[in-house]
């Protein structure tokens, strides 16, 4: 068993109303110093077996087809066990 | 003409479609989400609500069902479709519409009677009415802003495909886009919902009938 991690981000041209709705919360409550937060999503996949490239590659297929809209989103794949 | 109009689990509108179809001359035909079957109609029209609890992101889900696979054959082979609100997403999501409806850049839920310029009436969904005509429709909707990159929307305007455009911007739209066409103009996605305009007593007027009525 590994488990890949899929984090997917709006594109930077893209605007966030989420990430901004955080940061407007932020400084309501006592935290400052933030000028910037934008709000994505993680994936994490546990996969059956050995991550070979090929199977890899099929996670990033799964992130382009399904898991991001590469229209509106960026995704990035990484092993983490 | 037999119009299908496809119930996803989480569809809202699919009940005010068929009535605004059969209001139109039309006849109605359910679809559902898990049949591999058009039933032989000859339009469909993809409704608006929160399919599949817009779970993932609005559309993404839906696009992958069963009966999307015949909509998006029929649609390239020239078969009218349209979609409305939720149902613009799914086309976005199917890649039959270029471009994203994201949240709303005022983060709150939209639900107002809008005005819309009809830019483009040579689609199979807007030839009822007249370039330029003004209409009032309802918009309801939390991600119903449109977003496309610089070199798509600028296609999208030289080619005519803007299909409506808002008076003013309810929801920081780019280009104040309400609805667009693909390049055969047999596909329009739409986010207000002309199916809550059909007549004076249960909605802002009847400018919205004029969807249904372009079918022929």
């Amino acid at each position: 068993m590994a488990r890949v991690v899929v984090d997917v981000m709006p594109k930077p041209e893209i605007l966030d109303p989420q990430g901004k709705a955080v940061l407007g919360a932020l400084p309501r409550l006592g935290f400052s110093g933030v000028t910037e937060v934008r709000q994505g999503k993680r994936f994490e996949l546990e996969i059956d077996g050995e991550v070979t490239p090929e199977r890899l590659a099929e996670v990033e297929k799964m992130a382009e087809t399904l898991l991001s809209n590469p229209v509106i989103e960026d995704f990035a794949v990484r092993v983490v066990s | 003409m037999k119009v299908g109009v496809v119930t996803f689990p989480g569809s809202l509108d699919d009940a005010d479609a068929r009535r605004a179809v059969r209001h139109a001359g039309h006849d109605a035909v359910a679809l559902w989400h898990g049949d591999h079957d058009l039933k032989g109609v000859d339009a469909v029209l993809l409704p608006g609500g929160f399919s599949y609890g817009d779970y993932l992101r609005c559309g993404a889900i839906a696009r992958f069902a069963p009966v999307m696979s015949e909509v998006v054959d029929a649609a390239k082979g020239g078969m009218p479709v349209l979609g409305i609100c939720n149902g613009f997403q799914i086309l976005c999501e199917s890649h039959l519409l270029p471009g994203a409806l994201i949240r709303n850049d005022h983060r709150k839920f939209g639900c107002l009677d809008q005005r819309l310029v009809i830019e483009n009436n040579k689609t199979a969904w807007t030839n009822s009415y007249e370039a330029g005509q003004e209409v009032t429709i309802v918009l309801k909707n939390g991600e119903g802003s449109f977003v496309a990159d610089e070199k798509t929307l600028d296609m999208l305007e030289a080619e005519g495909r803007v299909v409506a455009r808002y008076v003013g911007n309810p929801n920081g739209s780019q280009r104040a886009i309400a609805g667009i066409s693909n390049e055969a103009g047999n596909v329009v996605g739409l986010m207000p919902h002309p199916e809550h305009a059909i007549e004076d007593l249960c909605g802002p007027g009847s400018d919205g009938l004029g969807f249904f009525t372009s079918l022929s």
